[in-house]
């Protein structure tokens, strides 16, 4: 028989944490985040539990500085494929009007996405919770297990994590204790692209460059996706742009691009020069400031 | 992402062929021993930056950091690329298993990157456990290491057959062709009883890039290819050959008309109208579909996750395992195997842990330590309990069966972890040789006559009565009254007592705690194996330990143990002294006795408590017959 290529391997090892999860926890969900990684981690579920449908609700932590096309995409898919979607927004957050433009990247960031999240597993009892983290992103996750196991308060602590052997995962905990399972661990984003390349999987308009109202802010260009952007001195041009990764948009640069299909954008992903995450404000602070949000709770 | 010209010219012309290239690759997973000394961070730094699986700023960063941390001057500290924590990078050390990916043309490449020194023993494990080859580290001005040996040693026992001996820091030995030869020499001779298939050694420099990408002009008495030439050609590992595993993960029931089982193929391959048979159940069928969501396949192989329904419809769950039919996995409760422990409490033999396979968790206990193997010599050595990172060949006792196959034969499915029942940590990790059960080989068979059946025809429901408490304290008395009245109301019964069976069945043991706990774990197979007549039994046995009780009442059906205290606090008992046993006891003529100088523990949620003191033995027996009345066992 033919021998599996990296990406069957890739595809049949996620299948299986996603089967494990499934079959030894009560209450598991998917974080959706609606990106790239979190469509090709959909696309996974729906082969691994297939005929079924994945037997957990997808969940996205909804810092309401999404851009608009995130979430009309992410309503869309979740109701063609018969999924629950849970949406949390922080309500504490939104009663203080927190907003990158008026507090800051970082406790936005805090109190938006890390708390929110946390509350949000809190409040539904969630006990797994699935995250589209690829170990090739940052030198911090390169050590993290695909099981990550969290202490109550959600806590991460990088000198006590448990041993992954063989494909035998560990899944027993207290209450109270939760575990993020990433089963993206192995891949690279070479292999996420190839991956939506061959299955031929659904990714948000985004991604594609067309003509789009930017400023340049602050030396990044940010579309321009609702009023609150605030434009005291700033012109809005249209350009044709599209974005590398997606989160909320006053924190997520545009690129200049004309890649309209999916070949043009992998083209240009291959042929760039920097990796994804410079794109995103959040990496910018000391050297190990992923690792230590992590310990603090988020994703 | 940083490319090749080759690369980016195919791309820039045909990014769509550029995939379909890259979309063939295989995958080889292998791993790096050896210390910070050796230069592994640095060689697996070189790997990525010579592959040119760097990006640009990362590149920068990597300069900066290097100028900044380094101790290479101006130039690049691949080291830092390669050392992921905080505090590692403080520390100037790896503490951990990092994961590191690059590819080229043919492959892709996870590697394991792991720390050398034996205390990070158990991290090393875990990195070889998902790794098909190895790539040991040797500093060729020092020669094979005691850690050389360790390496190896734990590079075999976890099963990897492919070694690559990368003989590095040639540079500081003018890339002397006497000293590398002598260093394979050594080598080979050392590894020859490891069992590897497959050695290559390769004089190189990870600092000055010899051998690595590129054949290098410094050794030309080397023939062999480089490095990264022979981690890109090497035969990638996959048991075709070896007989059909699907460990069953999941039951996929979407609607009632499809009954289908998930999993990942361990070994083998399988296809539609192929029989099989389900281990430990014994159940056999035909396979019919092989669903995916991309269609049905006439074929699966090994790691491929797959469903598949079957002919009939048997009773499959997790924890089975499908095999091609004439060649089932072995199953056993009992097995010879070797164990890491990674945890800081040592592991003790007779205590209860879970252990958990490809698809099931059992719990269990290594009834022998036989030895313990040093890894740096290879020495075995005695020991009665293992701590962190000590490798020993130990005895297993499971209290339920299971599907297996030796690790040697097959890494999925001969493979477990342990668990603390306590904390849920891992704590342990094993590969499994042998079965000591000579039977293993044999099947269940199907039974036509089932334990419901034979109890229904004694109109009664089958129950284990366990009573526990010290010794005199009027366990066998009511035990005894309470079987008479089920007699005398024409229920089947029988009673096993702890001195008379201590004078047959388990004769050969004494009163340690181990022996104690043997003793137990016999008394609740023989009384199980009653319960599947359909009986009524009576166990009267002190039973000092919470555990052992448990283990008794996890061997039955949920609602067939009912543990009975006969409370009786200690100076009754002792009073009493039926036997003129606490008299001997005291004065020091019997050892291990409990309540004396060994520990009782009771009960926490006994279904009866009996207090002998405000009762009399008929009483007792009264309540405990209406115990059984109220419960229906008295009535199917």
């Amino acid at each position: 028989m033919e021998s599996l290529t990296h990406l069957d391997r890739l595809e049949a090892e996620s299948m299986h944490i996603m089967r494990e999860v499934a079959s030894e926890v009560d209450r598991p969900v998917m974080l959706y985040s609606v990106g790239k990684d979190s469509s090709v981690m959909l696309h996974l579920a729906l082969k691994a539990f297939y005929p079924s449908l994945p037997p957990f609700p997808l969940m996205h932590v909804d810092t309401t500085w999404k851009f608009r096309d995130m979430i009309a995409f992410r309503d869309r898919r979740a109701k063609e494929l018969g999924l629950e979607l849970i949406v949390h927004t922080n309500p504490d957050g939104v009663a203080e009007g927190v907003g990158p433009f008026t507090h800051g990247s970082a406790y936005h960031t805090d109190v938006m996405k890390t708390q929110a999240l946390k509350q949000a597993l809190d409040l539904h009892g969630f006990n797994a919770a699935f995250g589209g983290a690829r170990r090739d992103e940052e030198k911090s996750r390169a050590k993290e297990r695909i099981f990550s196991f969290r202490a109550p308060g959600h806590r991460w602590d990088p000198k006590n994590q448990r041993p992954e052997l063989w494909n035998i995962y560990n899944t027993r905990m207290h209450k109270g204790e939760s575990i993020r399972v990433f089963p993206l661990s192995n891949w690279t984003e070479l292999d996420i692209w190839q991956y939506i390349f061959r299955e031929g999987i659904e990714i948000p308009d985004l991604y594609f460059a067309a003509e789009r109202p930017v400023v340049n802010y602050e030396g990044t260009l940010i579309m321009v996706d609702d009023d609150r952007m605030p434009l005291d001195g700033l012109t809005v041009e249209t350009k044709s742009v599209r974005f590398r990764t997606l989160g909320c948009y006053p924190l997520t640069g545009a690129v200049e691009s004309t890649a309209a299909t999916l070949p043009d954008i992998i083209k240009e992903t291959l042929l760039s020069t920097s990796s994804e995450r410079q794109g995103r404000v959040i990496d910018s602070d000391q050297a190990a400031s992923m690792e230590k949000k992590k310990q603090e709770g988020y994703f | 992402m940083a490319l090749g010209e080759n690369d980016r010219t195919l791309i820039e012309d045909d990014v769509v062929g550029y995939l379909q290239r890259h979309e063939d690759k295989s995958l080889l997973r292998f791993i790096t021993c050896g210390s910070v000394d050796d230069g592994k961070s640095t060689l697996i730094g070189r790997l990525l930056y010579d592959a040119q699986m760097l990006y640009e700023d990362q590149v920068a960063s990597l300069t900066a950091d290097s100028k900044k941390q380094g101790t290479q001057g101006q130039d690049i500290d691949f080291a830092l690329l390669v050392d992921g924590l905080a505090a590692e990078r403080e520390q100037g050390i790896t503490i951990d298993v990092a994961y590191r990916f690059f590819s080229t043309e043919k492959r892709k490449f996870i590697v394991a990157d792991t720390p050398g020194h034996e205390q990070y023993t158990r991290n090393m494990a875990t990195g070889a456990s998902t790794a098909e080859l190895a790539v040991l580290l040797v500093d060729a001005r020092a020669g094979l290491m005691t850690q050389t040996r360790r390496h190896s040693f734990i590079c075999s026992s976890l099963g990897i057959r492919k070694i690559v001996l990368a003989v590095n820091k040639m540079d500081l030995v003018d890339f002397d062709q006497k000293r590398f030869e002598e260093i394979e020499a050594d080598y080979r001779a050392f590894a020859k009883d490891l069992g590897f298939d497959d050695i290559l050694c390769i004089p190189m420099s990870a600092l000055t890039g010899d051998n690595i990408t590129t054949p290098s002009d410094k050794t030309p008495y080397y023939d062999g290819p480089p490095l990264l030439e022979h981690l890109e050609s090497v035969s990638s590992t996959r048991q075709e050959e070896a007989p059909f595993r699907l460990p069953v993960q999941w039951v996929n029931r979407p609607n009632l008309d499809f009954r289908g089982f998930s999993g990942t193929v361990a070994s083998g391959s399988i296809k539609p109208g192929d029989p099989i048979i389900a281990i430990p159940s014994g159940r056999r069928s035909t396979v019919s579909r092989i669903v995916t969501m991309d269609g049905d396949l006439q074929e699966a192989g090994p790691l491929q996750a797959v469903t598949l329904t079957l002919e009939d419809e048997i009773d499959i769950s997790r924890g089975d395992m499908i095999c091609g039919k004439d060649s089932p996995a072995e199953q056993s409760d009992q097995f010879s195997a070797r164990l890491l422990w990674m945890a800081d409490d040592a592991m003790l033999p007779g205590r209860q842990y879970l252990f958990k396979t490809a698809n099931n968790t059992v719990p269990g206990q290594v009834s022998k330590l036989k030895h313990k193997i040093d890894v740096n010599t290879l020495a075995e050595k005695p020991g009665k309990t293992l701590a962190l990172n000590e490798i020993a060949a130990v005895n297993l006792n499971l209290s339920a069966p299971i599907a297996f196959d030796p690790y040697e034969e097959n890494r999925q499915t001969g493979s477990f972890v342990v668990i603390d029942r306590q904390t849920n940590a891992t704590v342990g990790a094993g590969m499994i040789d042998f079965s000591l059960r000579r039977a293993a080989n044999v099947v269940w068979q199907d039974l036509e006559v089932g334990r419901e059946e034979r109890a229904a025809l004694k109109h009664q429901r089958p129950a284990m009565l366990w009573f526990t408490g010290l010794s005199g304290s009027g366990k066998s008395t009511i035990a005894n009254l309470v079987e008479k009245r089920l007699y005398d109301m024409g229920r089947h019964t029988a009673i096993l007592d702890g001195d008379n069976v201590r004078h047959g069945l388990n004769k050969d043991l004494g009163f340690t705690d181990a022996d104690r706990v043997e003793n137990i774990r016999r008394v609740a197979e023989t009384a199980k194996l009653m319960l599947d007549a359909g009986l009524i039994v009576m166990v009267s046995f002190i039973s000092p330990f919470r555990d052992e009780r448990q283990m008794a009442r996890n061997l039955v059906p949920d609602g067939e143990f009912i543990e009975i205290h006969v409370d009786t606090p200690l100076e009754v008992a002792e009073q009493r002294d039926v036997k003129g046993l606490y008299a001997k006891a005291r004065a020091g003529e019997i050892k291990n006795f409990t309540g004396i100088d060994s520990e009782y523990q009771p009960p926490r949620h006994p279904e009866l408590r009996i207090n002998t003191v405000d009762m009399t033995a008929e009483e007792a027996a009264e309540t405990i017959v209406q115990h059984l009345t109220d419960g229906g066992y008295l009535s199917a």
